[in-house]
């Protein structure tokens, strides 16, 4: 066990901090601090045009290999990244679906052309990507897709149906989805996984208004849209494996990104409460303490799920979710109890406004990417080994 | 940055979990709380000279293995998980952290190499905060008398007072806080060992009449030094409830395995397995805590951020080792009442333990000093 950095990983730290601080400037300075969940809808525009600075510098998909056009960075230094960068104020990334979720997919199960056609465009910050999983038939039960595909005879793919919470779709230029491809089939079986252009007359985007006032979800209606022969990944049928294997993904290494950003809100939140005096208040004190112990177990817990650089269904990984998201969520109702009614008015104070979008957007932590309750299930049967949840037989 | 076990962390680790599973077992733990002694002597001899557990964090010119905090931690976490009845802990973790931490080179010298080998056996209150350890020493003053001391005064629980070859207090001098060592045999100690509810951890009311003592702190490292071992403390106590909460979880999923109702295994039902998830969620919590903090003790972090650090996880063992406890009693439902099944044996020591080397409410309000009060 070794907590202590190497040289190299500090000249590394000091690098990425000094291109931050030089190129976060100027127009860009604008961008500080915004753009997180709850504030993705932030200056879209000059956003995408930080995403091409990002990539000018070499600083657009660190982790990935570089015969795929990232910069091959060792698990150390994406954390090390990823904590400068959002320690510098770095703005919510507009590319992180390209390149978190959709890029390390067709890496792994994509044709050497999808490859070539698509993984550039992520790289430079030209292309921008939605999620196509969720339906309202299929949010806990995602297996339960009703959207269908079927083959044209040139090859194409159709499209009928609906999904829904597609965040920034407006924003996008393409979307991957998973269809029912073989009819009748139940649950994870027969799913097919398409790239499609969201620029087309068979896609419908409409935007659903969320509880903070903002709309950076939609739902996309499909009716009758195109999918190239060649835009299909892996094989019919295969769809499943393709979008779990993409899950795994996400519990990669920019948790540790993440968790600057709640040290920087907890930080607001002292800030704020030595402002108006809730700072002398021993029941505020005791739960601003109780809330940075959460950030060191975060931490903590994040080097666990990094040391030995697998990221698999250990006991560490089984409960980030659930720790992180009901963590934020308090944070949230700590943020307000010390603003008190300040925070009841609408504000554009940067040392205010993120706190209220916090409270309210925390609200969604515990219910997008597998609520509370699917995670105490999921905890309870592969961490514990316990009786599985009834399921029907697809 | 490397958060793995080396291959000789997990060797210490697996052998303490085989070594406790096989001499402290349910009817072990038992038959110590039932004896006089509250241990059983042939085991504490087996684990200072066959396993060497006493010198795992003493320095090797001590006479110890030279290994620090991440081991015996490690060990810490399997003797909390077996409710291990033995002097270990206010020996090895306790006493030898204190005497390693603010004692004078000859004191070290002295009595280090003796609790290595697993010689001595001492008892030491388990104090609350640093603060209150200088209010606990005004019960006791020490006047100088020759080149010895005599202590007067009470030291209400001391952990293994009454079966302790040595006792260490802090007492009050002219000049100050002073740690003294007192034979627990002299003429002018007076025990009164004490009913606990928990059985599993001895303690003794002890009175000192001009009782003969030795000074063994060093004025120069008394400041930095408390703060240092105070996080030790906590920091061994906290791996101790980690394992006492895992153990309650375990015995938990076992036993919802079997008990049927309503023709299947309590264990299927969602209201059930949740809140043994939510026990894991604590668990897995409080154990990268207790990792990170070792983790910390063992590098070159500075006091007052090892205070925090040790603070952290020692507010979640509390936490996690009563909620935990308090769920394994609910979910055994009436056996879970009974003196015969465990959980009430786990639940006793978390409610014992949430007092020892500071409560929460008071480690909290440190804690928030640390944050708040600094860059005002």
């Amino acid at each position: 066990m070794n907590l202590e950095p190497t040289a190299a990983d500090e000249a590394f730290r000091v690098e990425v901090a000094q291109w931050m601080r030089e190129h976060l400037s100027g127009d860009f300075a604008a961008l500080k601090f915004r753009g997180g969940p709850g504030d993705e809808e932030h200056e879209p525009a000059l956003r995408k045009r930080w995403e091409r600075e990002l990539a000018s510098g070499g600083w657009t998909c660190v982790g990935w290999p570089r015969e795929h056009g990232g910069r091959g960075l060792s698990i150390e230094q994406q954390v090390i990244f990823h904590e400068e960068y959002a320690r510098a104020g770095g703005p919510g990334r507009m590319g992180h679906i390209g390149e978190g979720l959709i890029g390390p997919a067709l890496i792994q199960f994509g044709t050497p052309a999808q490859q070539q056609r698509f993984l550039p465009e992520i790289v430079a910050g030209r292309e921008y990507w939605a999620q196509g999983y969720s339906e309202p038939g299929a949010g806990s039960d995602l297996a339960n897709v009703q959207t269908r595909c079927w083959q044209e005879a040139d090859g194409s793919w159709r499209v009928q149906g609906q999904k829904i919470w597609t965040s920034l779709a407006h924003e996008s230029d393409w979307i991957f989805v998973i269809a029912r491809c073989e009819p009748g089939s139940k649950g994870n079986k027969g799913l097919a996984f398409l790239l499609m252009p969201l620029d087309q007359p068979g896609i419908e985007i409409r935007p659903i208004r969320q509880i903070s006032g903002g709309a950076e979800f939609n739902e996309v209606y499909f009716d009758g849209a195109v999918a190239q022969a060649d835009h299909l990944v892996g094989q019919p049928g295969e769809g499943w494996k393709v979008a779990m294997g993409l899950l795994e993904v996400e519990r990669g290494v920019s948790t540790l990104g993440q968790q600057m950003h709640f040290a920087h809100e907890l930080e607001l939140i002292i800030k704020a409460a030595k402002r108006n005096g809730r700072a002398n208040d021993a029941a505020i004190r005791a739960r601003i303490a109780q809330a940075w112990c959460g950030l060191r177990v975060m931490r903590y817990n994040a080097l666990r799920m990094l040391s030995g650089g697998q990221i698999g269904l250990r006991r560490e990984a089984l409960i980030y979710k659930y720790y992180w998201s009901n963590w934020h969520r308090d944070l949230g109702e700590l943020a307000m109890d010390v603003l008190g009614a300040e925070g009841s008015v609408m504000s554009d104070d940067p040392d205010v406004r993120p706190l209220q979008q916090m409270f309210f957007f925390s609200r969604a932590d515990t219910i997008y990417a597998g609520t509370n309750e699917i995670q105490l299930n999921l905890i309870a049967e592969r961490g514990l080994g316990m009786p599985r949840e009834p399921r029907p037989a697809g | 940055m490397d958060f793995a076990l080396t291959d000789d962390q997990t060797m210490i680790r697996d052998a303490a979990e085989s070594f406790l599973g096989d001499v402290s077992d349910s009817a072990a733990v038992r038959r110590a709380m039932d004896s006089e002694n509250g241990f059983d002597r042939e085991v504490w001899q087996r684990i200072g000279s066959e396993l060497g557990w006493c010198g795992v964090a003493i320095a090797e010119a001590h006479g110890g293995l030279g290994l620090g905090p991440v081991e015996l931690a490690l060990i810490q976490e399997q003797a909390g998980r077996r409710l291990l009845c033995s002097p270990f802990f206010a020996t090895v973790c306790a006493a030898a952290t204190v005497i390693a931490e603010i004692g004078s080179e000859p004191a070290c010298a002295q009595w280090l190499p003796r609790i290595a080998a697993g010689e001595i056996a001492m008892g030491m209150p388990l104090y609350g905060d640093v603060g209150d350890w200088a209010t606990h020493a005004q019960a006791i003053q020490a006047r100088a008398d020759g080149d010895r001391w005599r202590l007067d005064g009470v030291a209400a629980q001391v952990a293994d007072g009454a079966t302790a070859d040595v006792l260490l207090v802090f007492a009050e001098t002219d000049s100050g806080l002073g740690l003294f060592a007192v034979e627990r045999a002299a003429t002018g100690v007076e025990l009164n060992p004490l009913p606990t509810w928990d059985r599993t951890r001895r303690f003794a009311a002890v009175r000192f009449a001009a009782a003969g003592a030795q000074r063994l702190d060093s004025a120069a490292r008394i400041d930095d030094g408390l703060s240092r071992a105070a996080s030790l403390l906590r920091l061994y106590l906290a791996a101790e409830q980690l394992g006492c909460a895992q153990q309650c979880l375990d015995l938990t999923v076992d036993y919802t395995a079997t008990r049927k109702q309503f023709g299947r295994v309590v264990g299927g039902f969602q209201a059930v397995k949740h809140r043994c998830a939510q026990m894991m969620v604590k668990i897995e919590a409080l154990r990268s805590a207790v990792h990170g903090a070792a983790a910390c003790a063992a590098g070159r972090v500075e006091t007052r951020q090892l205070a925090m650090e040790c603070i952290m996880a020692r507010l979640l063992a509390v936490d996690a080792a009563f909620y935990c406890a308090q769920e394994a009693i609910q979910l055994h439902g009436g056996v879970g009442f009974t003196w015969e099944y465990d959980p009430q044996l786990y639940f006793k020591r978390a409610q014992a333990a949430a007092n020892w080397f500071g409560n929460a409410e008071r480690l909290r309000a440190e804690l928030a000093d640390a944050l708040l009060d600094d860059a005002a």
